[in-house]
């Protein structure tokens, strides 16, 4: 309140000189406008006119009054006293009439606080007129009114219109929250609440604005957006370009909180990576999280996706912010598809070539690829203006190099020939940069620079000199003919600039020259007195550096320069000529230092860094007034970096109905059938009272089976020592029902070739199926720990993935947990507590009531890994205590085995070619040549089962991903020479190329 | 975000200035005018300039500096482009955009300008929305309204704003209903002193001038969309159709807009129209020099070249020409070195021809560099990229438009450097 009433003064005043002024300049008549300014010859004359038209009755004279008015503000002239004449008529039903009042109220109504409160009424009226319209622009102009009294007023306005019916008027009141805000920023709190209400509205007027609101009042407060980010997402391409700009920037900084870089491609993944023993559970978490694989959130994806036809908009602000958005949250392979769009943006004005260059500047210094085929476009006009000349200059360097340098330099060649002599010694510094950046061309722009040197135009010469001196000093030895040329041209130069750089450099190689040397100081002695500043400090320098190395010949002109330096006007000189004089001389006086005066003059120094002046720039966010202007302005909102780990993402979950999931195949509802027990032949081995527990398990299935009015069951139960004699004879123990139909015995004698030895031995369980999920052709016997007895305080937990699908849940992949009590005391309630991320989806086990000590026991529980790598952490708890673990899956648990004949097979990696196809050639190891072993390789390194081959040489492995089904296709081609191709057909590229980082470390080694 | 707007004249006068929030102070431009005097051509002068206070982004259009003012971090080039958008309303309201048309209608663009920002933020800048607001002066209608007082504000409130298609007003109604469409296509090219390219590029647009009633949908495809390499469109288009089925699906605005702009995917295969025989050379006495010029058709496709312009940028040094063109004038403006050679249509079998002497200042060293040339051309009926447009359907309406589609070809950015 205070703050306001002093500017008003000030405005007032201001004002006050305004109109002295006017008065002068509004006798001659400046306009001819139908309006007739011409007819008043003094201001007070007609400022006492216009009083008298606003307060006659006639509406066109109030009018013509009123656009007198305004065309007085808008050439920045004080009406201010007529404030009580205008604001009786705010009330008008003329329409024009009612706008310019408005106009006039809302730029007058700060200095006259007090007579503004007459028109409020007016507007509180009008805010619940029918009509939208009305409404909105009564509150446009309330809002808009800076008058602080009547801030709870607007408040309770904006309140109502953030509820209205029209979505114009909801519009209206989000720009209404910033000027309320400007006003008065203690309203914040009430305002967050409005602009959280606001976030929520479906409609695309409203978007643009609510967010520009969000991001001045309270762009802190990232929490609001989660829920609305995806709708934000998708409502983007229809909201206006105003509002599209302002949204993407804000969600590009949202983004940066959210979601984990894209930008690590080497998360190394290694599932049995060996624990040091007493390493605590905590700190495997970590590890774990950081060797994560990456896999792009899909609210990420969705973020990129939606953008991505902005690029195509008229709008060149939208167009930039597109771009940045990409460059600041895109995998690196994916951001070169805004450089077409921004090439595009350099045919529109001036201004926004400007910018646009900037920004490639910027950004062609990390990604040169980017803009390496549009070279062309960054050529140089004679007809373009200067800045933008330097900027195309600019990216022209960062983007030289090996191969396109010959031809960048026959373009600079032309450049270095301008009118424009600026423009010249710019693009000699841009060789010169050039020169340092690629050593092949170093000599070639040497030679060059030298030509240059005879050229007629001083600045070009001068810079020439000075980018050689820079270029010399990074390797000096093979061109003391350069400098002795230059040396020469001493006589020519006055470029205080270019002789000092050429006296430097004799003097910093004078050995070099040793007899061109005392010459050049001779002539410079000469001239001492008429040179430069610069210049003259160069002389002594070099006159010192002489009188040390070559003391014979120099040693009087040395001592005559010193002189003269001695009683020159300018005390740097003298300054400077003392401590030489000091250092050089031996004298009585002279401390230690003279002894070192060789290592202090002559010391090797280190050649200048040419770089670019855009190196740094990416520090701010591309596209902003910032990055523009090279310094943080005011309110510019620092871009996080990525987190390490990513923040929930079920924040962005929205509540609503989700449809019902339903899996049309029935290979999928047959997934209940698979046996669940899913031990491991070594466990089968181990203890028969195991296998009767899987017996019994199997009657459960059994009963399932009934359920879902499912014959065959009469097949499918074996006695269980001939199961156990399969499971020692061939570790692959496939369970397939004979007679079911010709798929399923091709699985059978498919997915595992030793199976075809005995025919008569078959599982007691069929697995599948018509379709394709079959058992798994091999369990790894491997079980990882899940939680140490020590950090467990006695309950100890291991888990392995059994690789059957899951009971439970078709998506989820089943685990097994053993339990063991190695405490002294009984363990109670031991049940799974708390998870994350929240959304993870975990069929627990059911509460285990109590553990012997010494007692095992072993459960199994159903998690969806939602076909990523994540780690599924939760909490392990007993009556007690609860332990943090985590489950971390390789990627070949996180399929299902699934039979296939080879025609289909063939038929579905016809359909995944491209993008979705990886492969790559490795040694295979003399014993991984054969089948079985190569089959055992695969199997144990993902779950999937073999597929029949006709060759000899090739192995087909096909798998389904668990949670979306997503087939995976996978070919060992061997070769001549052990060289084998594995080829990877599936839609989750991601898991596919993880997948076969794994197979090609499992074949190559022994 | 834009707090404040001033109109700034060549010589530095301010003329108007509208705020959106609190008043600034005009001697904020106090900043702009001091880089405005050391910049040699006002396009030099930098678009963004920070001062202790505000920052300062200006646009120089029109021989007009329209410099607005921010106090707080924004997308420069969102403030550009609406700066842009201020001047291509004035232009369409007012036939052009010169200092003399915005001070007879001050009132008028400044109730413009009150319309199109709402505390600093964009809130109509849709040319419909606009003229339903604020109806733009006819002669007609200026005549009346001196009669009988009405005014220029629409009565009406603007029901574009409201709806999902901003662009397109309800309601319209011709009695001839009509489509056009011009492909305007620009060669922008560098040759070098030889007549070999350097570098040649064709950027299309799509210029749209649509009188029909009521709510068309339209749809326009083109014989070979493949052609067409980077596209950015009005927002009327779907973008989904396009990516799918390449072609033009919208509906349209009223009147005369810009449908789409792109950019051809032909890096080397651009025909050049004409060829530039040039030499010019300066006397080693420095006293003066020769000028030999003839331009001729290139890579026509059989279309005679018309509006044929030659524009030398002299040296300095250069004081006066004396030259015979055997078809055309020219003129040389000693102020600013330019040349400019106006031949008109080309004819092949006599091709036109500039040459004389140069005189320079005495005393001057000769020139070192060579002046470059740029030229302006145009080919009507023809798009240079060979692009066609296949047909144009209409949907939602029942009458039949009368439709037509016209080619051109202009040269661009097109220089041949000496």
């Amino acid at each position: 309140m205070l703050s306001m009433s002093t500017n008003n003064s000030s405005y007032n005043d201001q004002g006050g000189a305004d109109s002295a002024v006017e008065i002068g300049q509004e006798t001659t008549p400046t306009s001819n406008s139908g309006a007739g300014f011409g007819l008043f010859s003094t201001d007070f004359k007609k400022n006492d006119d216009l009083k008298e038209m606003l307060e006659n009755n006639k509406e066109s004279l109030k009018l013509e009054a009123m656009k007198r008015i305004v065309g007085l503000i808008a050439k920045g002239k004080n009406a201010s006293e007529l404030f009580p004449a205008v604001v009786k008529n705010v009330a008008s039903k003329n329409i024009e009439l009612k706008k310019l009042v408005y106009v006039y109220l809302v730029r007058y109504a700060e200095e006259q606080q007090d007579l503004a409160l007459l028109s409020i009424s007016t507007f509180q009226r009008a805010l619940k007129d029918p009509n939208q319209l009305i409404r909105a622009s009564a509150l446009r102009v309330l809002s808009s009114i800076r008058v602080p009294i009547i801030i709870p007023i607007m408040m309770l306005a904006i309140k109502e219109a953030a509820s209205d019916m029209s979505p114009y008027v909801r519009k209206t009141s989000a720009h209404a929250i910033q000027k309320l805000y400007s006003l008065d920023p203690d309203q914040k709190e009430h305002l967050i609440e409005v602009i959280e209400k606001l976030l929520k509205d479906k409609s695309t007027l409203v978007a643009g604005s609510v967010v520009m609101a969000f991001e001045e009042v309270c762009p802190e407060r990232i929490d609001l957006i989660h829920k609305n980010y995806r709708k934000l997402c998708n409502l983007l391409v229809d909201v206006e370009e105003w509002g599209q700009v302002v949204i993407i920037s804000m969600l590009t900084r949202y983004a940066r909180t959210q979601f984990t870089s894209p930008w690590r491609e080497d998360g190394v993944f290694d599932e049995n990576s060996e624990r040091a023993f007493y390493e605590s559970d905590e700190e495997k978490t970590r590890d774990d999280t950081e060797i994560k694989p990456y896999t792009m959130d899909p609210d990420h994806r969705l973020l990129l996706r939606n953008t991505k036809p902005l690029l195509q908009s008229r709008n060149t602000a939208v167009v930039m912010s597109v771009a940045q958005l990409y460059w600041h949250l895109a995998p690196r392979n994916e951001v070169s598809i805004v450089t077409k769009s921004l090439v595009r943006l350099l045919r529109s004005h001036r201004e926004v070539q400007y910018i646009v260059l900037q920004n490639i500047a910027t950004m062609s210094i990390q990604r040169k690829g980017m803009f390496e085929p549009y070279m062309k476009s960054f050529y140089v006009r004679s007809t373009d203006a200067t800045h933008i000349k330097s900027l195309k200059l600019e990216i022209l360097t960062n983007l030289a190099n090996e191969a396109n340098i010959s031809t960048i330099l026959r373009e600079f060649q032309t450049y270095v020939k301008s009118q424009d002599k600026q423009f010249a010694a710019g693009t000699i510094q841009a060789i010169g940069r050039c020169a340092t950046n690629i050593s092949e061309v170093t000599d070639t722009c040497l030679n060059g620079l030298v030509l240059l040197l005879s050229n007629r135009d001083e600045t070009v010469v001068a810079e020439s000199v000075v980018v050689i001196k820079k270029l010399l000093q990074a390797q000096p030895s093979q061109h003391s003919d350069i400098i002795k040329h230059m040396a020469k041209l001493l006589d020519n130069i006055t470029v205080s600039m270019a002789r000092a750089s050429i006296l430097w450099l004799i003097g910093e190689y004078c050995e070099r020259v040793p007899k061109i040397a005392p010459d050049v100081l001779r002539k410079m002695a000469k001239s001492f007195t008429s040179e430069e500043d610069i210049v003259k400090l160069q002389t002594v320098n070099l006159a010192a550096k002489l009188y040390l190395t070559n003391s014979k010949q120099t040693k009087l002109l040395t001592q005559y320069i010193l002189n003269l330096g001695k009683y020159d006007q300018n005390y740097d000189i003298r300054d400077r000529t003392r401590f030489i004089r000091q250092l050089i001389v031996p004298n009585e006086k002279s401390g230690a230092l003279s002894k070192y005066a060789r290592r202090i003059l002559l010391a090797p120094k280190p050649a200048p860094v040419l770089e670019s002046a855009y190196k740094d720039r990416d520090r701010y966010q591309l596209g902003t007034l910032s990055h523009t202007i090279n310094t943080k302005a005011s309110g510019y909102l620092e871009l996080s970096d990525w987190p390490a780990v990513a923040p929930d993402q079920s924040v962005r979950n929205v509540e609503v109905i989700e449809p019902v999931r339903i899996h049309p195949s029935i290979c999928t509802a047959l997934f209940h059938f698979c046996p669940d027990s899913s031990q491991s032949s070594e466990e089968s081995e181990k203890s028969s009272s195991q296998s009767e527990k899987s017996s019994s398990e199997s009657d459960i299935e059994q009963k399932k089976k009934k359920k879902m009015k499912k014959p065959p069951q009469k097949k499918n139960v074996k006695p269980p020592n001939k199961d156990r004699y399969q499971s020692v004879m061939c570790k692959p123990n496939s369970w397939v029902g004979p007679g079911f139909g010709a798929c399923v015995c091709v699985c059978d004698f498919s997915s595992c070739r030793m199976n075809l030895l005995r025919p008569h031995l078959f599982s007691r369980r069929l697995s599948v199926v018509i379709s394709c999920v079959s058992g798994p052709a091999f369990v790894p016997e491997k079980s990882h720990n899940l939680l140490h007895r020590m950090t467990g305080k006695g309950l100890a937990a291991q888990y392995q993935f059994t690789r059957q699908p899951c009971l439970y849940q078709p998506n989820m992949v089943s685990v097994q947990i053993s339990l063991t009590n190695t405490s002294d005391h009984r363990l109670e309630q031991i049940h799974i507590g708390e998870r994350s991320p929240a959304g993870l989806k975990i069929h627990c086990f059911n509460t285990i009531e109590f553990l012997e000590p010494d007692a095992s026991v072993t459960v199994s529980m159903g998690i969806d890994f939602n076909d990523s790598t994540q780690a599924a952490n939760f909490q392990l708890c007993t009556k007690e205590d609860q332990f943090s673990v985590s489950i971390q899956p390789a990627v070949g648990d996180l399929f299902l085995a699934v039979t296939m004949t080879e025609q289909d097979f063939r038929k579905e990696q016809g359909k995944l070619q491209g993008m979705n196809e990886c492969s790559a050639t490795i040694t295979v190891t003399a014993e991984n040549t054969s089948s079985q072993p190569l089959n055992r390789r695969v199997a144990a390194m993902a779950n999937v089962g073999v597929v029949p081959s006709g060759q000899d040489n090739v192995h087909r492995f096909a798998g389904k991903t668990a949670c979306s089904g997503a087939v995976l296709l996978v070919t060992v081609e061997l070769r001549e020479s052990s060289a084998a191709v594995i080829t990877i057909n599936t839609e989750k590229s991601v898991m596919g190329s993880m997948l076969l980082r794994d197979l090609k470390k499992s074949l190559a080694q022994a | 975000m834009i707090h404040s707007l001033f109109l700034v004249n060549p010589s530095g006068d301010i003329f108007l200035e509208k705020h959106w929030k609190s008043v600034v102070s005009r001697s904020v431009c106090d900043y702009f005018l001091e880089a405005r005097e050391k910049a040699l051509d006002p396009e030099d002068v930098p678009p963004v300039i920070s001062t202790p206070h505000h920052y300062l982004i200006s646009i120089y259009r029109d021989k007009l500096f329209f410099l607005s003012v921010i106090q707080t971090e924004v997308p420069p080039l969102f403030v550009i482009e609406f700066l842009h958008r201020v001047a291509e309303m004035i232009q369409d309201y007012f036939g052009e955009c010169s200092e003399t048309v915005i001070k007879d209608n001050v009132v008028m663009v400044y109730e413009l300008l009150e319309e199109m920002l709402d505390n600093g933020f964009p809130l109509a800048t849709e040319s419909n929305v606009l003229k339903e607001m604020i109806r733009p002066p006819t002669i007609l209608r200026s005549v009346v309204n001196t009669l009988t007082g009405s005014s220029n504000v629409g009565d009406k409130l603007p029901t574009g704003q409201l709806s999902t298609i901003p662009w397109r007003r309800a309601g319209v109604k011709y009695t001839n209903n009509e489509a056009y469409f011009d492909v305007v296509e620009e060669i922008d090219a560098i040759l070098d002193r030889t007549g070999t390219t350097v570098f040649a590029e064709i950027q299309g647009v799509v210029e749209a001038c649509v009188k029909l009633s009521g709510m068309p949908d339209l749809t326009l495809s083109f014989m070979n969309p493949r052609l067409l390499d980077d596209v950015s469109f009005h927002p009327c288009v779907r973008y989904k159709r396009w990516e799918s089925e390449r072609v033009l699906s919208f509906i349209p605005p009223d009147g005369n807009f810009t449908l789409m702009t792109y950019h051809v995917n032909a890096q080397n295969l651009v025909a050049i129209p004409v060829y530039v025989k040039h030499s010019i050379n300066f006397f080693e006495s420095g006293s003066g020099g020769r000028l030999d010029l003839t331009v001729g058709p290139k890579q026509t496709m059989g279309k005679t070249v018309e509006g044929v312009l030659v524009t030398v940028h002299m040296p300095k040094t250069v004081l006066s020409v004396s030259l015979n063109a055997t078809q055309g004038s020219y003129t040389y403006d000693n102020a600013t070195k330019v040349l400019v050679w106006d031949i008109g249509k080309l004819n092949p079998q006599k091709l036109p021809n500039l040459r004389g002497s140069l005189s320079l200042q005495t005393g001057a060293p000769k020139p070192e560099e060579n002046p470059s040339l740029n030229i302006d051309l145009k080919i009507q009926q023809l798009a240079i990229s060979g692009l066609k447009v296949n047909r144009l359907d209409m949907f939602g309406e029942k009458y039949k438009p009368f439709k037509g589609v016209k080619y051109i070809t202009k040269a661009g950015k097109f220089q041949v450097r000496m």
